[in-house]
């Protein structure tokens, strides 16, 4: 996706801090299926990190055997941070959804593919912290040590031993 | 489709910030891919001298073979020391990421086969490295894949070729051992116009003298053997990807339809940006299995941390010797494009302004020809070649030491002679790789050779 906007994601230093100040996780457009992108990065969600993931779907009962909660208001906490895995056409009504919440979540995360600035900012002017176009998995993954193992390149320089 | 892991600085003032510096190239080539090891604080990069990795309990494993996580299931995949060697290359050539291969011949085997099928077509320079050439026209030809090979770096002679089961651009930034330098830029726009990858070898180059993504290229292959390795010692190859390729765009099934063998994902689907070299390394690697050993990413790595500093004194030496030797009348003509006389001599200004590397190729002489620069011929150039004191005769480039080969009887024998023309190689062609020795001892190897090769004939 080619952006002409100049809204800009948070820098690497602070999507890691995003991360690391993350406990719960909002999964909003999980799907059953294992063949869609939302299951694969749940599996790794749930495998390979210390988050607690809720899944919102109102057409599912079950993901990867655990219960789905048909929005977000209906979970049982309020989520640090709701990664959405939805069209471009919903988005409006996710961060709706979102700012419906008491407290706010503290950041609205959008998967690849998807990027709206005029979002972003309506997010923003209601203090919640924006990162779109990115993968949760793929960014946990870059500062966790899994996108190295995997030949990527995490961008990290440093002279201290990894968490 | 989104930045690069290297972002541009914001303000960074705090140590916390120091991953969002923009880190030179030297700093990279000694410290990226290499975090100090969390068990033992280890600061140069361990060797993994493992076969496999022990899995925790039985969802781990599966998890791991299904690819769901990320980590460590065999050593042919994947290993922690090799990752090291990966994450740097992908780092000074600006991309996304890496997967490094037993050789660079098998890097573009892996590249290649991962792209193109039985029914598809590639379009190829035609001034390639002999064992580029015979994959494609041998090895792959019998697999059904048919490659054309385009004379000459226009890249309209490159678009006119292109046909709909077009896979993919190949060329390599200077032909070796003719001295061409491909149009990088102009060769993608052609390429992107049709949907399909420009791959670039840059072995010669290295990413020290060009970064071929930066000038649109998609993937970029190394024979790490040469000068990233530098010493001559170990074999390793490397595929970089931009990570910006459109695969989703029809063209490449491969990437778009379910993988059975890993539960039905795709490449594209699962993991956008980083689906090809994913499925280059989980799917190819497994089936092919042409893999870095652990040792050799380690003694390949000691190779690049020098990179910078070496291809300084390789460029300053080549073209010191190829100005010796255009000076000379035994000699017949030289193609370094780092001369004014080469005709890409503009272009490699443009994409390797601080030097276009340090192998070309000369030809030796007639005697009492020297006004006519007439071609010695393939005796004249064997008489040279068995003269050498200091130079070596053998079949590599870029080693420490100064390298010199006949390719018409050697590395390009396999060739027929229309081939030998399309790839710039006359019979006579002596092929030099400069290396890192006094510059004046190279040349007074040369000129001592150049007389011997003369005063025998008759």
């Amino acid at each position: 996706m080619t952006t002409t906007t100049t809204w800009q994601n948070p820098p690497a230093w602070r999507r890691q801090q995003i991360l690391r100040d993350t406990r719960t996780v909002a999964m909003v457009g999980a799907s059953p299926n294992p063949a869609r992108a939302s299951n694969f990065v749940a599996t790794y969600l749930l495998a390979s990190t210390g988050f607690e993931v809720y899944f919102v779907n109102p057409n599912a009962s079950e993901i990867l055997g655990r219960p789905v909660y048909p929005s977000l208001a209906e979970l049982p906490v309020v989520p640090d941070l709701v990664d959405v895995f939805r069209r471009p056409e919903d988005l409006p009504g996710v961060l709706d959804e979102v700012l419906g919440l008491d407290p706010h979540p503290r950041t609205f995360w959008l998967q690849f593919g998807l990027f709206d600035a005029g979002l972003a900012t309506r997010a923003e002017a209601a203090g919640v912290e924006v990162v779109m176009d990115r993968c949760l998995k793929v960014e946990h993954a870059r500062f966790a040590g899994g996108l190295h193992l995997a030949g990527f390149n995490t961008g990290v320089i440093t002279s201290r031993r990894r968490d | 489709m989104s930045e690069r892991a290297n972002e541009p600085a914001g303000a960074p003032s705090e140590p916390e910030q120091s991953q969002d510096r923009s880190w030179g190239f030297r700093t990279r080539a000694v410290h990226a891919g290499t975090v100090p090891d969390a068990a033992t604080g280890s600061r140069a990069v361990p060797i993994h001298q493992t076969t496999s990795y022990v899995f925790r309990d039985t969802d781990d494993a599966a998890a791991l073979f299904a690819l769901q996580k990320y980590g460590l299931v065999y050593s042919r995949i994947a290993n922690p020391t090799v990752s090291s060697l990966e994450e740097r290359l992908a780092s000074l050539d600006g991309g996304i990421g890496a997967v490094c291969t037993a050789s660079g011949q098998s890097a573009e085997f892996l590249t290649f086969a991962a792209l193109a099928g039985a029914g598809d077509h590639v379009v190829a320079a035609a001034g390639l490295y002999g064992g580029t050439i015979t994959q494609l026209d041998v090895t792959l030809r019998r697999f059904g894949v048919d490659t054309t090979f385009v004379p000459g770096t226009d890249p309209a002679d490159y678009a006119a070729a292109i046909r709909d089961n077009t896979r993919f651009l190949f060329a390599e930034i200077i032909s070796n051992p003719g001295g061409e330098v491909a149009d990088v830029a102009g060769l993608a726009e052609v390429a992107h116009a049709r949907g399909i990858p420009l791959i670039i070898d840059a072995t010669l180059a290295t990413p020290y003298l060009c970064r071929p993504l930066e000038h649109g290229a998609d993937i970029v292959i190394h024979s790490v053997t040469k000068f990233l390795g530098g010493h001559g010692t170990t074999l390793g190859g490397v595929v970089i990807e931009a990570g910006t390729f459109d695969w989703g765009n029809g063209n490449f099934p491969g990437m778009t339809e379910p993988v059975p063998s890993y539960g039905g994902l795709s490449w594209w689907g699962n993991f956008q940006e980083l689906g090809f070299l994913t499925k280059l390394r989980a799917e190819q690697l497994r089936d092919v299995g042409a893999t870095l050993s652990a040792h050799s990413a380690f003694l390949l790595m000691q190779g690049v941390e020098t990179l910078p500093q070496r291809m300084d004194q390789h460029v300053a030496n080549a073209q010191r010797v190829a100005e010796w030797l255009e000076a000379d009348p035994r000699v017949a003509y030289v193609t370094y494009p780092g001369l004014p006389s080469h005709p890409h001599h503009e272009r490699a200004r443009r994409y390797l302004p601080d030097g276009p590397g340090a192998v070309f190729a000369f030809g030796v002489a007639e005697r009492g020809s020297p006004s006519e620069h007439r071609h010695g011929g393939r005796e004249a150039g064997a008489r040279f070649i068995e003269s050498v004191r200091l130079c070596s005769h053998l079949a590599n480039v870029g080693d420490a030491r100064t390298l010199v080969l006949h390719p018409g009887s050697t590395t390009h024998q396999q060739l027929t002679q229309q081939q030998l023309e399309q790839a710039g190689v006359p019979e006579d062609m002596i092929r030099i790789s400069v290396g890192l020795e006094d510059p004046e001892d190279i040349i007074w190897d040369l000129d001592q050779a150049l007389t011997a090769a003369q005063k025998e004939t008759s």
